[in-house]
């Protein structure tokens, strides 16, 4: 295979790449008088031309860099809905801070950058490219988190997710390292061949085991997630928006590829783990989040029930468990954009709130935001027949066909748990006293946003479900 | 265009709140009231065409439920008996929606009150103009709702907020009832049309219950219940007619009646005088030829209407309450009704049923009146000398008491038509029917006839006790209530003038309709025992086909009754050929006016001398200077408390069924729900859940070592656990 090949493979990435470099030129040469306006919309237009370029290659599965790197049906969905979420991001950014911290040309690039790491962690085939990209991702999340240098809670936060991040590299090397000693290779191919049976080599599990815990950490999943309701409360509000979308689905789909790619002879090994970690995730989502008064803590401890979820179909370790994961993620995204920008339109003169009880009688000063941050709450909730409910729907689905029918029934008495703070919202909402209503000026590109994930999520999701499913059959397909 | 007299009050019902938004209050008023005037107007043409002129027909709308055999459609049948109901229906109602306008003017919230009487109003069209059990039904609850919704229209008020339930709770008894009833219907007759119900049973025809292996002649049929067999005709009479004691307020379910007082007064006058108390008879004369081939239910019938009849006079002899008077005043004749449809007499039953609602509906809103000219006082105690007050009120409540208590010349007709008021003309064929049932042997026929004639002297006792205390003698009132009445407007007054007409000649003007020697062509079949017996002959004979004599007529309706009862049972041919009797009866327009052979003449006389006794003993009492002076029972008396506190029911109810339903009901909220269910359920797992949740944020302590411990326990965990396994495996 030629060079050529290989860098027309990846092309989205270089593109990316090279235009994210050329805005970061432009920028420190403008200085303080950069417009970050146009930056900002020139890195939506790269990641949406980027999102154009993942959708030309075609379904064809290709390899490149000597199979470091696989473009498949897979990795087209996993990319398509990262730089979509990240562009999003970027736009609610944008509206979010008319005067904030955030208005830097830095941000926008820091965000494209993520998203070239997260785009090669989605089509990763080795050891070393898995690191190398997750790497590439996580540096530009240290600093997005760590942003508003100026606040003492933002750097706390940028502070703690690169310790605890560093660690967790350290448990992702070790674990790379022993499977490397033990099959050979880093390739994902060569270590499936290897890893055949259950507990074919004691060494290689528990490699797998120190690979499985150094990603959960990625996904935030219990009991690696304490880092995430710090960092999601003291982060900037538009950079926690971020966080919980897309690096979420580029973590999740690189989990699936890592474990079904490498690893799909020892499922019976890695199972357990898969469905204990979840069955944690789901717990300590649920429990811990009736308790919160930050709406941004809140909806960490959402996140983290979620991935628990999401887990559950991979844990069932089938195609179908894996187009589960898929359908979760997509329809988890674009609640968790929506809910964010609803969150992100909470403001008052002096600054943004955060408090839950701020929210009260929201209803009565404000029925739009009211209703549409009902709807993605049902939908949260997973209730029918809202987005969130078809997500689980088809992951518990795939847990039930491979007989971990217990799973699914936890899984469901966790719902019914996280339908209480979810709904105890919507009561505060609807029903309570009203507190002073929010400041409305300059949050029109927020609401569409949000009303957009609201209409995705109740009516339009009704109609666009079969062929969500379609494609996510098809991206699962080209991993098995 | 037939739909539209049950629609109309439906278009008001659901206009009148969104118009009164738009255009005030006084339009929905007149919205409402014009939609019903015109729906009042196209029934009394429906009733001309349908019951006189014997149009018959049903217009089937579509399709409501169709599951299998269940088959159920929104229908409009018009035939005599609901285009009887009809007019009753739209004409009190559109009189007491004008009524309204004045009554309720002080009290507000007129366009919620309006669009309760147009709802009301649909409903019970809709029970009327059924085809089906299930159609009737919908209306039969509907106007339960309505009911209750305007019982308790004073919301803020305990009482009317007691009464309300109380009355819904009643009702749900009598409707568990007719439920099984329909159940049991379905069951036995795979169908729940009516006219394919009532074919079979007049026909005798081979019914197979659902799923049964084998059928049987409808009225030989039995079915199985608690372990024995029953008589299934029995079975469903019994069920229904339960369902029509809760809403026709029979003894033992009349509870509520009383207290629906509480309800504003032109409510009182329409629901629960005038018609949906009402509907029990209607649906017992729907279903007669069930209760012709079942005399055990028929008999149930008849010995309930009677002790209703009785027992409500009893009580109404020492009512204070105005209003209360008048509503045992009501119960007491709805057990009159009652009897009548049970000994056969259901022509009879129904023209009661038809004058009652002019003159009862006359005595309600002319107590409105008083009430509002009274300053909003109900007690007559604190009345006396009103006439001097409302001297036009004062006329037409004289009026309905005449009508009431059967003021007329016994023994006297002009041109086949007996000479009375309404109450008169067809209290007296109600009891007479009721003698001729018991001299033919029905079953508590006799017993029927005594009691009626007991509550005919009672009900005159009570009606003139009311007109004594309220409007002569030296008044009782407060100063400023004599000096200042009430202004009574003139929308409350002008409704009376044509209620009071209906009382004085509705008798005279339709009874050769409803009993007398036109009533074959008139109910057209619609009621065994009259029509539906011409009918039979005349498809038993071919050619003839209902253009005889009216004599013949009546002799052969005898006859078919007879030769059809033959078939079943002698004790059936008995008692069809009573019914048979009393239309040949008053059907004959030859013989010596009452000499007939079956009705002695004293028989004639007794209701008649019976209400001057009545009349004669409130006279006596109340005429005086000091109406208040204690009489013949003497308060602290028991027979006065027995009756003061009417017969005990409520006390009785109370202790029997009320409180141990309080206690079973605190029991198990407390204990079982609060305690068990809660505490270990959702209290219990939401307590834990919460304290785990405060436990699992603790540990969220914001140091990172405590973070990465975690994360290194995790991984202990998980290492432990695989290689524990991988360890097992080996």
């Amino acid at each position: 295979m030629t060079l050529l090949a290989d860098l027309g493979a990846l092309l989205p990435e270089i593109a990316l790449v090279i235009g994210a470099v050329a805005l970061l030129t432009y920028g420190v040469f403008q200085g303080e008088e950069s417009r970050d306006d146009l930056v900002s919309i020139l890195c939506v237009g790269l990641l949406l031309g980027a999102v154009a370029l993942v959708a030309s290659t075609g379904g064809a599965a290709a390899a490149a860099f000597d199979g470091a790197f696989r473009i498949d049906a897979f990795s087209q969905f996993s990319k398509a809905i990262i730089f979509g979420a990240a562009a999003f991001a970027i736009l609610m950014s944008a509206d979010a801070s008319p005067t904030g911290a955030l208005k830097r040309f830095e941000y926008p690039v820091l965000i494209v950058l993520a998203s070239v790491g997260m785009s090669l962690m989605v089509s990763a085939n080795d050891l070393i490219a898995l690191y190398m990209s997750i790497e590439t991702q996580s540096l530009a999340l240290y600093v997005l988190a760590a942003f508003n240098r100026d606040s003492r809670r933002s750097t706390e936060a940028g502070l703690k997710y690169f310790v605890l991040g560093a660690l967790s590299s350290g448990l992702l090397l070790y674990g790379a390292s022993l499977v490397y000693g033990f099959a050979g290779s880093t390739s994902f191919p060569a270590i499936a061949a290897v890893a055949t049976g259950p507990a074919a080599s004691p060494g290689l599990v528990v490699g797998l085991v120190f690979v499985i815990c150094g990603l959960a950490f990625k996904v935030s999943a219990a009991p690696f997630h304490m880092w995430t309701p710090d960092v999601y409360e003291g982060a900037p509000t538009p950079v926690t928006a971020f966080f919980a979308a897309a690096p979420k689905v580029a973590a999740m789909a690189l989990f699936a590829r890592a474990l079904v790619g490498a690893f799909p002879e020892a499922v019976a090994d890695w199972r357990p783990v898969i469905a204990m970690i979840a069955v944690a995730s789901m717990a300590v989502g649920s429990v811990s989040a009736i308790v919160q008064t930050n709406i941004k803590r809140l909806l960490a401890y959402s996140s983290i029930g979620h991935m628990g979820f999401a887990l559950v179909g991979l844990a069932a370790g089938t195609e179908d468990g894996v187009a589960g994961v898929l359908i979760y993620m997509s329809i988890y995204v674009v609640m968790t954009v929506g809910s964010f920008a609803c969150v992100l339109m909470m403001r008052r003169q002096g600054g943004r709130t955060e408090n839950i009880s701020d929210l009260s009688g929201l209803a009565t000063t404000d029925k739009g935001l009211a209703l549409i941050l009902g709807v993605l709450l049902f939908s949260l909730a997973g209730v029918p027949p809202t987005g969130g409910f078809f997500g689980k729907l088809f992951v518990f689905a795939a847990a039930v066909e491979t007989g971990m029918i217990w799973l699914a029934v936890v899984g469901v008495l966790m719902s019914a748990i996280a339908a209480f703070y979810y709904l105890r919202i919507v009561k505060i909402i609807w029903f309570d006293d009203a507190a002073p209503a929010f400041l409305r000026e300059g949050g029109a590109r927020l609401g569409l946003i949000a009303s957009l994930a609201a209409a995705l999520m109740l009516p339009g999701l009704l109609f666009l479900i079969a062929p969500l499913q379609a494609a996510a059959n098809t991206a699962a397909a080209s991993l098995f | 265009m037939e739909p539209l007299v049950v629609l109309l009050p439906l278009f008001g019902a659901m206009l009148s709140m969104p118009l009164s938004r738009v255009a005030g209050a006084k339009a929905s008023e007149v919205l409402t009231s014009g939609l019903l005037g015109v729906a009042a107007i196209y029934s009394w043409a429906l009733f001309f065409d349908v019951a006189i002129g014997g149009h018959d027909r049903t217009r089937v709308l579509f399709e409501w439920i169709g599951s299998g055999a269940f088959q159920v459609d929104w229908a409009v049948r018009l035939d005599t008996l609901s285009a009887t109901m009809l007019v009753v229906i739209n004409s009190v109602s559109f009189l007491v929606h004008v009524y309204s306008m004045g009554y309720m003017k002080e009290y507000g919230e007129t366009p919620r009150f309006f669009a309760y009487l147009s709802l009301f109003t649909f409903a019970m069209l809709m029970l009327v103009t059924a085809d089906n059990f299930v159609q009737l039904f919908f209306g039969w609850e509907g106007v339960g709702l309505a009911s209750y919704l305007l019982i308790g229209f004073w919301y803020k008020k305990k009482s009317a907020n007691d009464a309300a339930i109380k009355a819904f709770v009643v009702n749900r008894v009598g409707d568990f009832g007719f439920a099984l009833g329909i159940f049991c219907i379905f069951y036995v007759f795979n169908t729940v049309q009516f006219d394919e119900v009532l074919n079979a049973v007049r026909t005798n025809a081979v019914a197979t219950p659902f799923l049964a292996a084998e059928g049987a002649p409808v009225r030989q049929l039995t079915i199985s219940v608690f372990g024995a067999d029953w008589h299934a005709l029995t079975i469903i009479g019994v069920l229904l007619f339960i369902g029509a004691m809760g809403k026709s307020a029979q003894f033992l379910l009349h509870t509520w009646l009383p207290d629906a007082m509480e309800g504003p007064t032109p409510v009182s006058a329409l629901i629960h005088a005038a018609t949906m108390v009402t509907a029990g008879v209607f649906l017992v004369c729907r279903t007669a030829e069930i209760y012709e081939a079942a005399p055990a239910a028929a008999a149930m019938v008849t010995l309930i209407g009677a002790t209703t009849a009785f027992f409500a006079a009893t009580v109404g002899l020492l009512q204070d309450d105005i209003k209360k008077i008048v509503a045992y005043s009501t119960c007491s004749q709805l057990g009159y009704m009652f009897f009548a449809a049970g000994v056969g007499a259901y022509g009879a039953a129904m023209f009661h049923l038809f004058t009652h609602a002019f003159f009862k509906a006359l005595l309600f809103l002319g107590s409105g009146a008083v009430i509002i000219g009274m300053h909003h006082e109900q007690d007559t105690k604190k009345m006396g000398g009103v006439i001097n007050l409302l001297p036009l009120t004062h006329i037409f409540m004289l009026i309905g008491t005449i009508a009431i208590t059967g003021v007329g010349v016994p023994g006297v007709k002009l041109f086949g038509v007996p000479l009375g008021t309404a109450g008169f003309v067809s209290k007296d064929m109600v009891i007479e029917s009721a003698f001729l049932a018991g001299a033919d042997g029905r079953a508590f026929g006799m017993f029927a006839f005594f009691m009626g004639l007991g509550a005919a002297a009672m009900t005159a006792f009570y009606s003139w006790r009311l007109m004594f205390l309220t409007f002569y003698g030296p008044s009782r009132a407060p100063d400023h209530v004599v000096k200042h009445p009430h202004e009574v407007p003139s929308t409350m007054l002008a409704p009376l003038a044509p209620l009071a007409l209906g009382a004085l000649v509705a008798g005279m003007a339709f009874y050769p309709q409803f009993v007398g020697d036109k009533s074959v062509a008139f109910w057209n079949g619609a009621l065994p025992g009259t029509g539906a017996a011409v009918e039979m002959v005349a498809d038993a004979h071919g050619g003839d086909d209902g253009h005889a004599t009216e004599d013949s007529h009546a002799a052969e309706a005898a006859h078919a009754s007879g030769g059809l009862a033959a078939e079943a049972s002698t004790s059936e041919a008995s008692t069809s050929k009573a019914s048979a009797n009393a239309a040949d009866e008053h059907g004959s327009e030859h013989g010596s006016e009452h000499g007939g052979h079956h009705v002695p003449t004293w028989v004639l006389w007794a209701p008649f001398a019976m209400m001057l006794l009545g009349s004669g003993a409130a006279f006596a009492h109340y005429s005086g200077r000091n109406p208040l002076k204690p009489g013949l029972l003497r308060e602290g008396g028991m027979i006065y408390a027995f009756l003061k506190n009417k017969w005990y029911f409520d006390e009785i109810y109370d202790r029997l069924l009320v409180r141990p339903a309080l206690a079973i009901g605190r029991f198990l909220w407390k204990a079982g729900d609060g305690r068990i269910i809660d505490g270990l359920g959702p209290d219990g797992v939401a307590a834990s859940v919460a304290a785990g949740a405060r436990r699992l944020v603790k540990a969220q302590t914001g140091y990172m070592y405590h973070y990465a411990f975690a994360m290194l326990i995790g991984v202990g965990i998980f290492m432990t656990y695989v290689l524990v396994r991988a360890g097992g495996g080996q």
